[in-house]
């Protein structure tokens, strides 16, 4: 019952078992009932009471163990919290989970702005000025939002040259940069469809500069240019196709391409620094006379 | 036969172990789980196949409505109403006028544009007099808005310093084609403006291409026209 399922296998999760723990109260042995005396304080008044405190901890556990034995979460979290990263690894591997932190701080943002923006040509000017004037906080999330993005952009793109720059890229890990790749330009189209909302001046031309530079692509080009202003001139829908584009269609695309480029991350391990020497073996018995 | 299959259901033994024909012709007599005797794989590849053809069609029964609903508007063509721009006394033959008409509705001042009309001069080929020319402030570029200079006689762009003459023939800049047009007509004693068209460096008309199309010689097939805009 005590065990945990990962280690209950047959035996290839060895490695696991020499992982630490989690930082997490573990399953633990279900109280007697009534209390035998011993509230395992160790306090020795064996006076059949046992305290708030071990109450509280006792039901933690029961909590964390009840779900872990019916998900096997433990062992899963272990080996990705717990993963072994080679000799060498530095603060400059910590700006892709920074990127991913700029995204979650998008996302979050993003959401509570939604509640006051309003997507259309008559209204969106006049909701992000409300948001940004009048709201409790509106302009601190506003500008949360807004300054995130270029976070999030440079960021991205630090991610990318840490990554290019310590060779990162190369074999196994191939198909994690073309996802990354993917990335890169879902963040750009973030970037692109987000500027028009506040629809000022500045944001409405810039889009439209942006939209006819995507119809100079040759063949398609001006399909996707329609596509995008969902016709020939900028209308009444451009605004909440971009408005949809930018807070459904591509934060869901960014959150699931995230989630496979961890999955890689995790199951391939990261690389160590080119600077650092490959250790050979220590030469046997055999070698050594 | 039946319960040595069922003794190891589904694993097929890897076939690395040196005598490796054996071992995958044994993976090959292998039956899948839940095999019975007297069941065809036929049966099971009709079902199995039934199953990834009912998932695809539930599929597209979500998918292709989504898609045709976004999509829907690259097909659809927009009519341009005309627009009265003033009686024909107002336009001169050699100067512009700045008129603003309605280029898509319901979108307030972000679907007005500005543009500038004069009368047809017989000195230019192909124009007449009573005959009236409408040109756009969409640059041929990436669409900033041009101005008419009149000092210069030449309309300019803010963004990138495309610069154009009287016809709105480029003459200096990145724009790759001249300005684009409007038909216009003469209707009820009022200068009228119709549907945008693109023209290229011979001011030949074709249907309305975004900014940056190029129009002349084998370019003009690169940037095909589009289901969205009216024939010139």
């Amino acid at each position: 019952m005590a065990v945990p399922v990962a280690e209950a296998t047959d035996g290839s999760f060895a490695v696991m078992a020499r992982l630490p723990k989690l930082p997490l109260p573990g399953t633990r042995r279900k109280p007697e009932w009534p209390p035998n005396g011993d509230n395992g304080a160790g306090d020795g008044k064996g006076n059949g009471q046992v305290s708030l405190k071990d109450q509280a901890m006792e039901a933690q556990a029961g909590i964390v163990g009840w779900v872990d034995e019916r998900t096997g979460a433990s062992g899963f979290l272990r080996g990705f919290l717990y993963r072994k990263v080679p000799k060498g690894t530095n603060w400059f591997y910590t700006l892709g989970s920074a990127t991913m932190f700029a995204f979650l701080s998008q996302a979050i943002t993003g959401v509570f702005l939604a509640m006051y923006y309003e997507p259309s040509a008559s209204g969106a000017y006049d909701s992000v000025q409300h948001i940004t004037n009048d709201v409790f906080l509106g302009n601190l999330v506003r500008g949360m939002h807004r300054w995130g993005a270029t976070v999030m952009v440079v960021l991205v793109f630090l991610h990318m040259g840490r990554t290019f720059f310590f060779g990162a890229y190369k074999y196994p890990r191939e198909l994690n940069w073309v996802i990354g790749v993917v990335l890169l330009v879902l963040t750009m189209l973030m970037a692109f469809s987000g500027y028009l909302l506040p629809f000022d001046q500045r944001s409405f031309w810039a889009t439209v500069v942006g939209v006819n530079l995507n119809s100079t692509g040759p063949l398609v080009g001006p399909y996707l240019a329609d596509f995008l202003r969902a016709g020939p001139e900028f209308g009444a829908t451009t605004l909440s196709r971009f408005y949809a584009i930018h807070m459904l269609l591509v934060p869901g695309l960014i959150a699931a391409m995230i989630g496979a480029h961890i999955y890689l991350v995790t199951k391939l391990g990261t690389t160590a620094p080119p600077w650092l020497k490959a250790q050979l073996k220590e030469p046997t018995e055999k070698e050594r006379v | 036969m039946a319960d040595q299959a069922n003794e190891t259901p589904g694993r097929a033994p890897l076939a690395a172990d040196g005598n490796g024909g054996v071992a995958a012709a044994a993976a090959r007599e292998m039956k899948p789980p839940g095999y019975f005797e007297g069941e065809s794989m036929t049966r099971r590849h009709l079902f199995g196949g039934g199953v990834l053809a009912l998932g695809g069609v539930a599929t597209a029964a979500a998918a292709l409505p989504a898609i045709g609903f976004a999509l829907g508007p690259l097909f659809e063509e927009e009519a341009q109403a005309w627009q009265d721009v003033g009686p024909p006394s107002e336009f001169s033959q050699d100067n512009y006028i700045p008129r603003t008409v309605t280029l898509s509705s319901n979108v307030g001042d972000a679907g007005k544009s500005t543009i500038y009309v004069r009368e047809g001069n017989p000195i230019f080929k192909g124009e007449r007099g009573g005959e009236y020319v409408a040109v756009s402030t969409r640059c041929a570029h990436l669409g900033c808005p041009v101005r008419w200079i009149e000092a210069s006689e030449r309309f300019v762009c803010p963004c990138h310093g495309g610069v154009y003459d009287f016809q709105g023939l480029v003459v200096y800049g990145p724009p790759v084609r001249p300005l684009d047009r409007f038909n216009t007509r003469v209707q009820g004693g009022q200068v009228q403006i119709g549907s945008r068209y693109s023209v290229n460096s011979k001011l030949k008309a074709f249907s309305t291409r975004d900014p940056g199309e190029k129009l002349d010689g084998l370019w003009q097939y690169l940037w095909p026209k589009r289901p969205t805009v009216p024939s010139p």
